[in-house]
C-alpha cells in the first residue's frame, strides 16, 4: 500500500510542500493582507514608531529649549506649525520626542507582562492542580485593585520616573494576562487533541510547545495588543498626576498636564498631546481587531 | 534509547508477525485456537472520580466510573465492548491507554505490566505500542496545525528526523485513502468528518502500534462513511496486524467488526464472549435487552416495546449485589445480597457472564443447572 507507486507522481514535491508546510502564521499573513484597514492602521503605527526613533530627521526645533518670547503661539504659526508650549518650546518636537517615552511606558510593561504573565497563565492552566491555585489565588489578590491604583500605589513607593512606571504597569497588567492565558490553555487542554499528543508518549513540555501554544498564542497576542492603548493611557495618567515620567522630559501626558493650565488661553495646543494619544491608541486597538481577525482559522 | 530506533513503515513486510509471549492462558477467557495468547492482559482495573464540592472542595462522593474491570484481548483480535453511556467504556479505553490514572488495578502488555518497576513497561513504550482513535474527530486534530504535521508529530517525539517524519505521515495518508498531495497541508476544518476520522486513523498508526482501541471512532460519522472507515479498519487490520479494541454503542457494527464482545453496565463486564454465540444466545438479561433492543433490517423483527426502562442506577451509590437488579426482570433476593462473579457459564468455556442464573446452586430460582463432567 504505502508503496513507491503511491507517491510517484511528484514525492519530492509533495515533500517539500509538507515540510515548508504552509504554516499557521504564513496564513494569518495572507488574510492580513486582503485587511485594508487593519494594514492602514499598522501602517499608522509604524509611521509613528520610524518618526519616534529617528526623531531628529522629523523636527527643526530642539524640544527641550523654549524661549518665553514665543510662548503659546496658536496653530498655524509660521516655523512652528502646531504652536509652542507654555514655556515658547516648539509642540511638534515635544510630540515627536514624547512619543519616545509614551510608545516605551506604553509597549514595554505589556511586553514584559505578556512574557510573564502569559508563560504563568499556561503554566497554570497546563499543569493545573495546586500549582494553579497558587497562581491564580495570587493573580487575585493584585486583580482586587484596579490596575491605575495599583500603578499609582508602586509608584507612589518607588518613586516616579520612567522604569518605576515601566515597573509598575508591567505589575498591573500582569493579572490581566495571567486570568486570560489560563482560561484559554484550560479549555485547549481538555480537547480530544491534546489527549492523542499524551497519548503519542511526548513529553509535556513538548505538548505545551507544540500543540498548546500555537493555539492560546493568538488570543493572548490580541488581547495584549488591545492592553497597549490603555497601558499609554495609564502612562499618560501616571505623568499627568506627577508619578511617572518627569519635566522637562517630553511625554505625551505629562506635556497635557502642564499645558493644562494653558487651556483657555490656547485650547488646540492644550489638546494636541491628548490627541496623540487617542490616535494611538486606537491604532493599537483596531490593529488587535484585526489581528483577531486574521487569526481566527476557521473563518 | 527507544527514542532513536526506526520505526518501520507500515508495509506488510515490515510488520512481521506479532511475537506471541509466552504468557500462559488466564482461566475463563480463553478463545479458540491459533494465536491465543493475551496481547493486552487488564486486571481488575479500577477507577472512581471524586466529585469534590463544598467549601473546602472536599471529596463528596466517588463515581464508580470502572470497578474492578478484568479482561483479554488476544493478539490479532478485534474485541468489541458495547453498552449504554455512561457504562465505563471510555473511561476504560482512557485508562487502557493510561490516559488517566487507574486507582486500581494492572495492565500487562504482552506480559509485561505497564508501569511496574521490575520486568514493566514504560508509559512511553506502551503507546508505541497501544495507539487510540477518538471519537470526536474535529477536537482530536490541532486546529492550527495541517494534518499531515498531526500525523508527523508522534513518530518526530520518538526521535524521527523532521523530514522522516513528514515522510512517513505522506505515506500514512496514502494508507488510510488520502491523497497525499491534496491533503497534507489541509487543516483539520478543511476536511469532511470521514476525512478527518482518516486522518486520526493514520495519526494513530504513526508509531506502528499493535494494539489500536477505537473508542466511537465511526458512531459519529454519517452511515455510508461509516461503512467506509469501517472496511478501512478492516483493510488495514488484515495488512498490519492489527489488533483492535472496538468501542461502540452500535450493537450491528460491533457485530459487523468484532471477534469477541464484552458488555458492561455500570462500570462492570457483565458478559463477554465470542461475537456470534453472545449474539445469537446472550445469557446475561442485559445483553438480552441489549440485543432485542437493536435495531432490525427484518421487518418481521420489530421491537415491539421497550426491552428496558428507565435510566441505569447513579453510579455514584450503585445498587448493591448485581448491579443490574434494579432494572432486572428476574431479580431475587441473591441479587441483592451477592455481586455475581464473571464466570463461565456450565458448558461454555469461551464465555464468561456475571450474572446468579447462569451458576449453578447460586440461589437464584432459574440458577441453570450443571453440567455433570
Amino acid at each position: 500500500m504505502a508503496d513507491a507507486a503511491v507517491l510517484s507522481s511528484d514525492p519530492a514535491l509533495a515533500l517539500k510542500r509538507a515540510q515548508q508546510g504552509q504554516s499557521y502564521w504564513r496564513r494569518v499573513w495572507q488574510r492580513l493582507r486582503d485587511d485594508k484597514m487593519t494594514l492602514a492602521v499598522i501602517g499608522v503605527l509604524a509611521l509613528l514608531l520610524l518618526m519616534v526613533i529617528f526623531a531628529p530627521w522629523f523636527t527643526v526645533h530642539d524640544p527641550y529649549v523654549g524661549s518665553v518670547l514665543r510662548r503659546l503661539k496658536p496653530i498655524g504659526t509660521p516655523g512652528h506649525w502646531l504652536g509652542t508650549d507654555e514655556v515658547g518650546r516648539d509642540l511638534w518636537s515635544r510630540m515627536v520626542y514624547g512619543g519616545r517615552l509614551s510608545l516605551l511606558a506604553g509597549v514595554v510593561p505589556v511586553f514584559l507582562a505578556l512574557l510573564i504573565g502569559g508563560f504563568l497563565g499556561i503554566l497554570a492552566g497546563y499543569v493545573g492542580g495546586v500549582l494553579n491555585s497558587a497562581i491564580m489565588r495570587l493573580t487575585d489578590v493584585l486583580y482586587a485593585f484596579p490596575s491605575i491604583l495599583l500603578a499609582i500605589a508602586i509608584t507612589g513607593i518607588l518613586g516616579a520616573g520612567l522604569q518605576n512606571t515601566i515597573l509598575a504597569l508591567t505589575i498591573s497588567f500582569i493579572p490581566p494576562i495571567i486570568r486570560i492565558s489560563e482560561s484559554i490553555t484550560t479549555q485547549v487542554r481538555h480537547l480530544d487533541f491534546v489527549e492523542a499528543a499524551r497519548a503519542s508518549g511526548a513529553a509535556p513540555l513538548t505538548i505545551m510547545r507544540y500543540h498548546i501554544l500555537n493555539n492560546v498564542l493568538g488570543p493572548i497576542l490580541v488581547y495584549a495588543t488591545s492592553l497597549i492603548s490603555i497601558c499609554i493611557i495609564l502612562a499618560a495618567g501616571l505623568s499627568f498626576l506627577g508619578l511617572g515620567v518627569t519635566p522637562p522630559s517630553a511625554e505625551w501626558g505629562l506635556m497635557l498636564n502642564n499645558l493644562r493650565q494653558a487651556l483657555w488661553v490656547s485650547p488646540f495646543v492644550a489638546a494636541l498631546p491628548g490627541v496623540m494619544i487617542f490616535i494611538t491608541s486606537m491604532c493599537f486597538n483596531l490593529m488587535s481587531d484585526g489581528l483577531r481577525q486574521a487569526m481566527d482559522v476557521r473563518l | 534509547m527507544t527514542g532513536t530506533r526506526d520505526i518501520p513503515l507500515p508495509t506488510a513486510d515490515a510488520c512481521a508477525p506479532v511475537p506471541v509471549s509466552a504468557r500462559s492462558e488466564v482461566a475463563g477467557t480463553g478463545a479458540s485456537g491459533g494465536r491465543t495468547a493475551p496481547l493486552l492482559h487488564v486486571d481488575n482495573l479500577t477507577k472512581h472520580f471524586p466529585l469534590k464540592g463544598g467549601l473546602l472542595n472536599r471529596t463528596q462522593a466517588l463515581v464508580q466510573a470502572v470497578d474492578g474491570v478484568s479482561f483479554n484481548v488476544l493478539t490479532g483480535e478485534t474485541l468489541g465492548i458495547v453498552g449504554e453511556s455512561g457504562c465505563g467504556k471510555s473511561t476504560t479505553a482512557r485508562l487502557m491507554m493510561h490516559l488517566i490514572r487507574p486507582d486500581g488495578g494492572t495492565i500487562a502488555f504482552d506480559g509485561r505490566k505497564v508501569g511496574a518497576i521490575e520486568h514493566g513497561l514504560s508509559h512511553r513504550d506502551l503507546h508505541r505500542q497501544m495507539q487510540m482513535v477518538f471519537q470526536d474527530s474535529y477536537s482530536s486534530l490541532n486546529p492550527r496545525l495541517p494534518v499531515v504535521m498531526s500525523i508527523a508529530f508522534g513518530p518526530f517525539v520518538h526521535g524521527l528526523g523532521r523530514s522522516a517524519a513528514l515522510k512517513r505521515a505522506m505515506e500514512l495518508l496514502q494508507a488510510v485513502g488520502l491523497d497525499p498531495l491534496l491533503f497534507a497541508n489541509r487543516y483539520p476544518h478543511e476536511l469532511s468528518g470521514g476525512q478527518r476520522q482518516r486522518v486520526n486513523i493514520a495519526r494513530a498508526l504513526a508509531l506502528s502500534p499493535r494494539i489500536v482501541i477505537l473508542d466511537e471512532a465511526v458512531s459519529a460519522l454519517d452511515k455510508s462513511v461509516e461503512a467506509q472507515v469501517l472496511n478501512l479498519l478492516v483493510d488495514l487490520k488484515a495488512q498490519l496486524d492489527l489488533t483492535y479494541v472496538f468501542i461502540s454503542h452500535d450493537l450491528n457494527v460491533v457485530r459487523y467488526i468484532s471477534d469477541r464482545v464484552m458488555v458492561m453496565y455500570l462500570g462492570k463486564v457483565v458478559e463477554i464472549g465470542p461475537v456470534d454465540r453472545l449474539y445469537r444466545d446472550p445469557r446475561h438479561p442485559y445483553t438480552r435487552a441489549l440485543l432485542s433492543a437493536m435495531p432490525s433490517m427484518n421487518p418481521r423483527r420489530r421491537t415491539v416495546e421497550a426491552p428496558l426502562s428507565g435510566d441505569p442506577p447513579n453510579p455514584i451509590r450503585p445498587p448493591s449485589g448485581c448491579r443490574f437488579r434494579t432494572r432486572c426482570p428476574f431479580a431475587e433476593q441473591v441479587c441483592e445480597a451477592v455481586a455475581p462473579l464473571l464466570l463461565a457459564p456450565p458448558g461454555d468455556a469461551l464465555r464468561a457472564v456475571a450474572c446468579h442464573m447462569s451458576v449453578p446452586k447460586s440461589g437464584h430460582s432459574r440458577a441453570v443447572a450443571a453440567v455433570s463432567a
